[in-house]
């Protein structure tokens, strides 16, 4: 089967309804993108899928054929995904870490739809993105930061 | 070993010879002074050779091993800065690495190589500033040597030795210094010198961690490395009876199926191959006659034993004949959940069994007990066993198992299999797969005299002992008591600080297992005690916060944070309309706790605005790093308090995954504000001591708001 991960047409050997995030990281050997509760309740797995945040965990790969698959690994190249990394470091956001390729994959997603969100729109477009590390006031503080630098 | 300072092994087998003979099974925990929040314990350790805990290379980078595990908290970050500061390095070459399982870096005070008991930075507080002390040491000598000039003309800044206008690198001097003896004394850097300890520094693993490089234990992949899952027990401690594999073989992808002693283990190519697989198993299992947990039954069990005499954990004075003099007395029981740690990255192992030893990839915060576990399953001694440390996704406790579950298992399925196997769990595996926070009923009954003083303190605890039946039990059981049950009940100022007392424990048998939870005995006692006292201070007319200053004025580090987050949150001063505030104050792991919730409840939804967080934890390492740990327990421990439950009917776990085992999200987080006390008292942790106030400080808030004192979590929906 034929993906473009990352503007790359990679053909994987893989099954239909495999999810793109075992496709991703299985097959594909990039791992960035994280693996947490399969079943969409944690956001691990966030990647866009033509410039939308999907669940990589629960989309099938067939549903991603003739789109753009973007992950974490091509965020560097990204002016949005770039202002949020950067906001992420100042604002030293991470603790483990696990959480946070879903969390700047939503975050970029959030500020490529709204460029100033508020408190509010945070809260709803990041909620599905869990953090048992509890960073959520600094990736709040972090994506009003890229704001401020995108703007 | 040209880029390595190569040093004397005098002080490497010294160490070693703490634990030789004694590695396997009888982990003697000479100093275990966890509950006392030693801060000193490095002083009676042998110096250590400072090759363990750092390399130079040639090209001036400075490498730094970790002896503990990075799982978030942030000792990648603090233990170089300990180094950093007697080296004098340049930060921007510093580097760090996971140790691998080795003598030289078992904790200075448990005696095992270990992450937990928020420990980390007070018990490597000398032992690495020593390892950067005799390495700035030795590369003056060596620089001294190679310019042949007296060592006492020579400083050291930034990563160089500089003579007059003369300057070597540390790299340029690495060959020198291999050359040389490790000196037998170290003088460590007085305060007023230091660069880094006590000031705010950016993470060192903050860069891998965003752009997706970080490796975690799931995320090791090697050629010819397989994926396996586990079909394990329904109910615990049942038996698999019999298994029809026919149809999981047939799944494209799956390999082989092997029996393990925890289950059926499916080996693949790919994890989803290996779910498939493992859906696709006909398992039977021997519940038959087995005891099945169930949550109503068992509350009532716990309700009953509450109020039957249990093992003496603490007594004093003559409870019976002074609560005859009581004004009020009280009467209260309080009822905490079986909680899991859920961290994000599902547990996972990687294990290569080849004809020199073993390999094991994982996070795990307890390299010692794993090494022995799988050494014992294959045959071979400890040090056939290399552990390769990945950042852990998350830790809380569950990755610190005295009984190396996950990694005993990875282990087993890769012999049965005679492959590399990367045993992964699902996120369901996780949930329902026991190693929780036990569930516990306290019953508390405290006689008043006319001021509103307790008189006398009963109160009797029920639960599992997390200790029981692992190699910790030789320590921290003592006389029936497993310390850890009982923390921050018997040794609490309030109990020790009323003449007559008495603290009783039932300590309850069963098949669930249960574990440390991020501030273990803390987590429900916290609760317990900051909710009682609270209800001490309404039942006597008293205001909260100068009810718990009168009853703890003879304890200044609690008196300090208390005042301090009384102080930042404006205690007594005006709020919003329908927020409310709740104060809590708590001791744990060393370090004092006192945080302020700002609440309001709407329609039976508990909404926390605001946390004011005051901490003692004496020298604060690095003061971002703290702060960032209380934001984090506030969270932890808020998805707790509010709505996380795991529960059982018909012997089995009711939740599954994170719709169910409900934890904290970005709507319902707080802002928090977090304030450091000034204070050179003893090092306590960090890393738990946030978790314990919280929930009383919330649940007290809730009082305030609507008169309903919260004595069970979660809060749930208690309040519709």
């Amino acid at each position: 089967m034929k993906l473009n991960i990352n503007g790359k047409e990679t053909d994987l050997n893989v099954s239909d309804d495999m999810p793109i995030l075992w496709a991703i990281r299985d097959v594909a050997g990039m791992t960035g993108t994280k693996f947490g509760c399969g079943m969409a309740q944690c956001g691990a797995c966030t990647v866009h899928l033509d410039g939308q945040a999907i669940r990589s965990c629960v989309t099938p790969v067939s549903a991603a054929v003739g789109k753009k698959i973007t992950t974490i690994e091509a965020m560097q190249e990204d002016k949005v995904g770039q202002a949020v990394q950067a906001a992420w470091q100042q604002i030293d956001v991470v603790q483990c870490g696990y959480c946070q390729s879903g969390q700047i994959m939503s975050a970029t997603s959030l500020l490529k739809q709204n460029p100033t969100p508020s408190d509010a729109d945070i809260d709803a477009a990041m909620s599905g993105n869990i953090c048992r590390c509890g960073t959520y006031q600094r990736i709040r503080t972090a994506i009003h930061e890229a704001a401020a630098k995108l703007a | 070993m040209n880029d390595m300072i190569n040093l004397s092994r005098r002080s490497f087998i010294k160490s070693t010879a703490l634990v030789a003979g004694g590695l396997v099974v009888a982990f003697s925990i000479p100093q275990a002074k966890r509950f006392m929040g030693v801060a000193n314990a490095a002083e009676a350790m042998p110096l250590p050779a400072p090759n363990a805990f750092l390399r130079i290379g040639a090209d001036d980078s400075i490498t730094v091993m970790l002896a503990h595990s990075e799982m978030g908290q942030g000792v990648w970050t603090t233990l170089p800065m300990l180094i950093a500061d007697e080296l004098d390095a340049d930060w921007s070459k510093v580097k760090v690495e996971h140790a691998p399982a080795a003598p030289a870096y078992i904790h200075t005070a448990y005696g095992i190589q270990i992450t937990g008991g928020s420990s980390t930075t007070w018990s490597e507080f000398d032992r690495y500033r020593q390892a950067g002390a005799l390495t700035r040491a030795l590369l003056l000598q060596a620089a001294a040597k190679q310019w042949n000039v007296p060592v006492a003309g020579l400083r050291t800044e930034n990563g160089a030795v500089i003579n007059g206008k003369k300057k070597l690198t540390y790299g340029q001097l690495v060959e020198t210094a291999s050359q040389l003896e490790t000196p037998t004394s170290v003088t460590l850097k007085k305060p007023e010198q230091w660069k880094f300890i006590g000031k705010a520094t950016k993470r060192l693993d903050s860069a891998e961690k965003i752009n997706g490089t970080a490796k975690f234990g799931q995320d090791v992949q090697f050629d010819g490395l397989k994926v396996a899952m586990v079909a394990r027990s329904p109910v615990f401690g049942t038996k698999l009876k019999s298994v029809d594999d026919s149809a999981a073989r047939q799944v494209p992808g799956v390999i082989k199926v092997v029996k393990v002693p925890t289950g059926v283990a499916v080996i693949a190519e790919y994890y989803w191959a290996a779910k498939q697989g493992r859906e696709a198993l006909k398992l039977a299992w021997d519940l038959d006659g087995h005891d099945k947990p169930d949550s109503a039954a068992l509350l009532k069990q716990y309700q009953a034993l509450a109020q039957q005499p249990g093992v003496q954990a603490a007594k004093a004075g003559d409870i019976a004949s002074a609560s005859k003099q009581a004004k009020h007395t009280i009467t209260a029981e309080y009822v905490l959940p079986y909680l899991s740690h859920a961290p994000m990255e599902p547990l996972n192992c990687a294990v290569k069994i080849s004809d020199q030893g073993c390999d094991i990839w994982t996070g795990t915060q307890m390299q010692t007990t794993d090494q022995a576990a799988a050494a014992k399953i294959l045959g071979l001694k400890p040090d056939q066993v290399k552990i390769h440390t990945q950042f852990l996704g998350g830790g809380f406790g569950r990755r610190a198992n005295p009984r190396a579950d996950f990694v005993s298992e990875a282990v087993e399925v890769a012999k049965a299999a005679g492959l590399p196997v990367k045993t992964v769990w699902s996120r369901e595996d996780d949930v329902k797969g026991g190693f929780y926070r036990p569930m516990f009923v306290h019953r508390a009954t405290v006689a008043l005299d006319q001021q509103g003083k307790p008189l006398a303190w009963q109160q009797t605890l029920v639960g599992q002992s997390i200790i029981k039946g692992t190699p910790f039990e030789g320590v921290m059981i003592k006389d029936g008591i497993d310390a850890t049950s009982v923390e921050g009940v018997a040794d609490s100022p309030y109990v020790k600080g009323t003449a007559n007392h008495q603290v009783h424990l039932h300590s309850v048998q069963s098949d669930v297992p249960v574990l440390w939870w991020r501030s273990v005995g803390h987590s429900h006692s916290g609760f317990v005690m900051e909710s009682l006292i609270d209800e001490l201070a309404h039942a006597s007319k008293q205001d909260p916060l100068a009810y718990r200053r009168q009853l703890l004025k003879d304890h200044p580090r609690h008196l300090a944070a208390l005042n301090l987050a009384a102080d930042k949150a404006g205690w007594g001063k005006p709020l919003p309309s329908g927020v409310f505030r709740g104060i809590a104050v708590h001791e744990s792991f060393g370090s004092y706790v006192a945080q302020v919730a700002e609440v309001s409840v709407k329609e039976g939804e508990v909404k926390v605005h605001r946390v004011v967080v005051a901490i003692d934890c004496g020298l604060a390492v690095n003061p971002d790093g703290v702060k960032a740990q209380m934001e984090s327990s506030v969270a932890y421990a808020l998805g707790a308090a509010l709505s996380s439950e795991i529960s059982f009917k018909d012997g089995q776990v009711v939740q599954s995954n994170f719709h169910d085992y409900q934890v904290l999200r970005m709507k319902d987080m707080p802002k928090v504000d977090v304030h450091i006390v000034a204070s050179k008292e003893k090092m306590g942790g960090v890393g738990e001591p946030g978790v314990p106030p919280l929930a009383p400080a919330v649940a007290n808030a809730v009082f305030a708001a609507t008169g309903k004192r919260i004595r069970r979590l979660p809060i749930g929906d208690q309040l519709a």
